[in-house]
């Protein structure tokens, strides 16, 4: 970067043509679709006054969606991280039967419509569903209770968590291991003390990325949640409940405290990532 | 004749239990709400089903998702390969800032994408009494529609050509310049052919989340039946309207295409490793 500021120029020559066209029409295009709604979104909350956007996000119905939200879907990564390492650790060290079946399988939450997975995943928790029955004889109400919301969330989250453990760990060679095993360690003091911080900063990651998805997740949640205001309403069906009411400001409101949120835990996110990886 | 266990071997109850516990999470968790989907469809029979897709609105959302589609998804392709170009060819200031701006709309709720284009082109939005004075329908509408598609489905082509493109340089191009070929030759016949698998993989992800996307487009789409219900929509409306038979056949046509998504995926990612950028060599 520094090289480029010398003498004044913000870029390096280049034989190469289309360096106007490409960058003026990356930033045309940024700004019409991402740049400006967002700054749109960012001002509209101000026409209620400091004291009147104070007052929007913090009446106790948004409040308590807030933590709905930000609860549910920090107990779903917590989740995915324990459970997202143990299948990628079994997808990149074991053979198994139907493993490659298994391994493209992680990507369904990617690929399958929300709405679909929400309908699915009520119906199967559902006091009559497949799962929700025997989960109804051991006296547990899954579906519209805010568990309802963490099961949805973990199925949204999983393949985040996967996908970026599995490249970092088939990067891992052995050596490291064997160095350990050799110096007398036993399995799991090596998996505690030599795999797993080099392991950090990717879990990190992964379970940060669940974490984000699942805070603004809409279509997974809204069928099983139940939708009741004060315990299973989250955040994002508030802005919808706000915008049909046509309180705009309301809307934007919830809408920038869960923006601001979530640049901070990305913020966050990146600090820890650099802390892991000093600290590996 | 026994063999030893390996220093990095794991105990082998230790791996019988991963692999058990493994199987179980995916099938309990991924498999089961696939089956579910399928089986909820058929459960009066496949003429029901079929009879339910044939449904004016359930026709009319198939075609406004493929509409929505056939336009936001060549738009991403554009703007991808644009941006990629840009980032990968030349060296300038702010590279790395316009990157993750980029990446910006994965962390952003699809809901709060739906609500900007509504304080924008709403009624009581910025140019909405403007709109409404020239008769010109964005929100409730298919332009609408194809804007917040567009916004979640923004960074899914550039983020897999830009890694792609910046590990392939820009020597190639350069040579092809030099020797007299203009800057769209050069991109047809050089740049093209070494990033069509990267490019394929990109816009078979964003197809897929452009005719799947709930949350923004249910924000924007005010629900006019046979109107502005996209498939994903149609399938709430239908579960909601206690129509679950119905629902699910609209919800497993939807389930068909996430499965040839991840096919062809799978396929691409097997078949052609070393043309996909780096995050897919595993």
């Amino acid at each position: 970067m520094a090289a480029l500021t010398i003498g004044g120029a913000w870029r390096r020559p280049s034989s190469l043509p289309g360096f106007g066209l490409s960058l003026g029409f990356t930033l045309f295009y940024l700004s019409a679709i991402v740049l400006i709604p967002l700054a749109a979104l960012i001002i509209r909350p101000w026409e209620l006054g400091f004291s009147g956007f104070i007052s929007a996000v913090t009446a106790p119905r948004v409040l308590a969606a807030l933590e709905v939200s930000f609860g549910t879907a920090a107990i779903a990564a917590i989740i995915n991280m324990f459970f997202g390492l143990l299948v990628a650790w079994a997808l990149v060290r074991y053979n198994f039967p139907f493993k490659k079946l298994i391994d493209a399988l992680i990507d369904l939450p990617f690929a399958l419509p929300t709405s679909v997975a929400g309908i699915a995943l009520c119906t199967l928790y559902a006091q009559n569903g497949w799962l929700g029955a025997p989960l109804a004889w051991l006296g547990i109400k899954a579906a519209f209770t805010p568990l309802g919301i963490v099961i949805a969330l973990i199925f949204i989250g999983m393949p985040f968590v996967v996908r970026t453990l599995q490249p970092v760990l088939s990067d891992l060679g052995r050596e490291p291991e064997e160095a350990s095993a050799t110096l007398g360690a036993n399995r799991f003091q090596t998996f505690r003390r030599v795999v797993l911080p080099t392991l950090g900063p990717a879990i990190i990651t992964g379970t940060g990325l669940a974490f984000a998805r699942a805070i603004g997740e809409y279509g997974s949640v809204i069928f099983i949640a139940g939708n009741l205001p004060m315990r299973s309403e989250i955040a994002p069906l508030l802005i919808v409940i706000k915008l049909e009411e046509y309180d705009y400001a309301g809307a934007a409101a919830i809408g920038v405290v869960m923006l601001a949120i979530s640049f901070l835990a990305l913020f966050a996110l990146n600090a820890l990532q650099a802390w892991a990886y000093e600290n590996r | 004749m026994k063999t030893m266990r390996g220093a990095t071997e794991d105990h082998p109850l230790m791996k019988l239990g991963l692999i058990g516990l493994t199987i179980a999470f995916v099938a309990l968790f991924l498999f089961l709400p696939l089956i579910v989907v399928f089986s909820a469809a058929l459960d009066k029979g496949i003429g029901i089903a079929l009879h339910a897709l044939t449904d004016p609105d359930a026709l009319s959302s198939i075609k406004l998702t493929l509409i929505v589609a056939a336009i936001a998804v060549p738009a991403n392709v554009i703007f991808g390969v644009a941006a990629a170009w840009a980032v990968a060819k030349y060296d300038f200031v702010g590279k790395s800032f316009l990157v993750s701006l980029i990446d910006l709309p994965f962390s952003v709720s699809p809901v709060v994408a739906g609500l900007s284009y509504v304080l924008i082109f709403g009624m009581q939005g910025w140019i909405g009494p403007w709109l409404r004075d020239h008769d010109i329908r964005i929100i409730f509408a298919l332009p609408g529609i194809v804007l917040a598609t567009v916004f979640v489905t923004f960074p899914f082509v550039a983020r897999e050509l830009i890694p792609l493109m910046v590990d392939q340089g820009r020597d190639e191009e350069e040579a092809a310049v030099s020797l007299g070929a203009t800057g769209w030759q050069t991109f047809f016949r050089v740049t093209l052919p070494s990033i069509k698998w990267g490019l394929l993989y990109g816009v078979l992800l964003c197809n897929a989340r452009a005719m799947g996307e709930f949350g923004a487009v249910a924000v924007v789409s005010g629900h006019i039946r046979g109107l502005t219900d996209t498939m994903p929509l149609q399938v709430e409306v239908l579960y909601n309207d206690y129509q679950f038979v119905a629902a699910f056949a609209v919800a497993s046509l939807l389930a068909m295409l996430a499965l040839v998504t991840l096919t062809v995926k799978s396929l691409l990612e097997w078949r052609y490793a070393d043309e996909l950028s780096a995050i897919h060599r595993h």
